[in-house]
């Protein structure tokens, strides 16, 4: 487990690397491209050059990237164009706010997909199994923005229980307990079904298996069998699926956050993207890649603490 | 020989229709279909059924723009008809979302058979690449894409193409390790059959199984990302009607006029729930027989 661990944590490493460098090329290779970017669409040629040679874009590209990597590693994230402010003073605090939501949404989900892919899962092909199917297919396929305008009409306009916009103020008419349902609530609805699928497969499979066979035939109670035999085996192959979901809830929030205005992570990448704002830009996409290649590895190292049977290669 | 074609053709069209036929026994599937089929129908005869022009101006309506005899859904902010703009628009989708899959398939479908059957170098370079691409958030790789080359429906399909592609190049890798171990393939390369006609004639009809209801799902999920771009305004540039876009320009105003984001919302779920239920159906029909 030791040198499974340290080759993922050297792929980790090379992964890194190599998605800087991409960034790199994409937003920073043509040295003319920051400069005119930061002095907007009315700027002179010769504006542009006098910037780029202050501020030591006309060096070779190697070179650069290497001076931004440091930077980086050394914890200065840049400026931000957007926000006006070193990246450092907005990202944190953003990814916190959408940490927020997330670990709400994470443990509403994991619950909930257990129990109804379990209950789905356990006699395939049975009423229940079908309407907690279609009722997921059908959460799944409703894209966040229209359930957001969905749930909106509902309890924001015609009921008037919840607040439309979640922008964490506390000084107003809302409590923050309250600004945080419908984001919840969105994030839940999308996520959910295909959490529920996926367990419900793994639950169908596991139910066919020659123990489930043998516990049933050696007289068991369907409730023993089902949760003192399957359930632990359905909990090892749906634990991958249920990790990976962080990875949609910290960075897949993006339209869920730009709908009720929450100043999270991805509203800020979706903000400082759409402004040109490129130090913003690389530094979350940093960040939210290796979020998701460190999920992944906790993914695969628990699946191995569960399943001692699977050996690495 | 000639003759056997012709039985062999008439025998994988009756195929076909056998399995319609099969869909007719799941209702799930059906109203999928049904759905999807429903919106088809919408935009191949859009300029006849939108009553007015999906981006004139009626300033009249501006001050009452809730629905009425006149425009049947409401008109928007700018007194544009919503009921025409859902049904241009559902053109702009089912335009994009057919063509960027397809894009998706053949890119994918390619890398795929060339990773799965020579392995080596090529393999680990490949799937090297796959892996990076699929350690972006998808949504975050679509912003960084469009804020790269701009928004237009090209540069959709271009983003539609690099998140679909790794996935798809993964399973037709996986289906092609099978294969390409298995005795007809040894058949075409003794029968000295090149590369390219094992991997195209022999190897790539054997994947249609799993990827035709993955297909169904992607175009599902391709119809979602579309509308979640047109919503962050990365989509299509204005006027020209996409339904995540109309939700979009009006959302802002939801707490007065509600129904200029509803109709549009409503019209892309539908369409989604109508790809996903088709897929259930038809991996329900596959995995019959």
């Amino acid at each position: 487990m030791g040198a499974f661990a340290a080759r993922r944590l050297a792929a980790l490493i090379i992964t890194m690397m190599v998605v800087s460098m991409l960034i790199f090329a994409a937003f920073e290779w043509t040295p003319g491209q920051v400069a005119s970017k930061m002095l907007g669409p009315f700027a002179t040629p010769e504006q542009v050059e006098l910037l780029t040679e202050q501020m030591g874009l006309n060096r070779p590209a190697p070179v650069r990237y290497i001076e931004w990597v440091g930077n980086v590693l050394r914890g200065d994230l840049g400026y931000s164009t957007y926000f006006k402010t070193d990246v450092n003073n907005i990202i944190w605090d953003r990814l916190g706010n959408t940490l927020l939501l997330a670990s709400i949404a994470f443990a509403i989900i994991v619950p909930c997909s257990i129990i109804f892919g379990v209950a789905a899962g356990m006699r395939e092909g049975s009423k229940l199994d079908r309407s907690i199917s279609v009722l997921s297919i059908v959460t799944t396929s409703v894209p966040e923005f229209a359930s957001g305008v969905f749930l909106a009409t509902i309890f924001v306009i015609i009921l008037g229980w919840l607040p439309g916009a979640s922008t964490l103020e506390s000084g107003g008419d809302w409590s923050i307990a309250s600004q945080l349902v419908l984001p919840v609530a969105v994030m839940v609805l999308f996520d959910l079904g295909y959490v529920v699928r996926m367990v419900r497969a793994a639950m169908v499979d596991v139910m066919m298996k020659p123990y489930i066979r043998t516990a049933v035939l050696k007289g068991l109670s369907f409730r023993k069998v089902v949760l003192g035999h399957a359930l632990r085996n359905a909990m090892v192959v749906s634990l991958t699926v249920i990790l990976l979901q962080i990875n949609y809830l910290i960075a897949g929030v993006v339209v869920v956050e730009t709908i009720f205005a929450y100043p999270g992570f991805g509203h800020m990448i979706l903000e400082s993207a759409l402004s040109k704002d490129t130090a913003t830009v690389e530094a979350a996409t940093l960040i939210i890649v290796l979020i998701v290649v460190v999920t992944q590895i906790a993914g695969d190292l628990g699946y191995m603490w569960l399943n001692p049977r699977i050996r690495f290669k | 020989m000639v003759q056997a074609e012709q039985a062999l053709k008439v025998k994988s069209s009756g195929r076909f229709w056998r399995r319609l036929k099969l869909l007719t026994e799941s209702p799930i599937g059906l109203a999928g279909a049904v759905l999807v089929l429903f919106w088809v129908f919408v935009a191949i005869f859009a300029p006849w059924l939108a009553p007015y022009d999906p981006n004139a101006n009626n300033y009249e309506a501006l001050a009452d723009p809730l629905p009425n005899d006149m425009f049947l859904l409401g008109t928007d902010n700018q007194g544009r008809d919503i009921l025409s703009r859902i049904i241009w628009g559902s053109r702009t989708v089912l335009i994009v979302a057919p063509i960027a899959t397809f894009c998706a398939y053949v890119v994918g479908c390619t890398l795929g058979l060339l990773s799965g059957y020579y392995r080596g170098w090529v393999d680990a370079v490949i799937s090297r690449l796959t892996d990076i691409l699929l350690s972006f958030p998808a949504i975050v790789l679509y912003i960084l894409i469009i804020m790269r080359l701009g928004p237009s429906a090209i540069n959709v399909i271009v983003a539609v193409i690099f998140v679909a592609s790794p996935q798809i190049i993964r399973i037709v890798r996986g289906i092609t390790l099978e294969q390409r171990e298995l005795d007809y393939v040894t058949a075409a390369k003794m029968r000295g059959e090149s590369a390219i006609y094992i991997m195209l004639v022999e190897i790539l009809p054997n994947t249609r199984g799993p990827l035709i209801v993955d297909s169904c799902l992607r175009m599902g999920y391709t119809t979602i990302q579309i509308g979640v771009l047109g919503f962050l305004g990365l989509g299509l540039p204005p006027p020209d009607p996409d339904w995540g876009g109309m939700v979009q320009e009006t959302y802002g105003m939801m707490s007065t006029w509600p129904h200029m984001s509803l109709y549009p919302a409503i019209a892309i779920s539908s369409l989604v729930v109508g790809f996903s239920l088709l897929a259930d159906g038809l991996r329900e029909i596959s995995l019959r027989d």
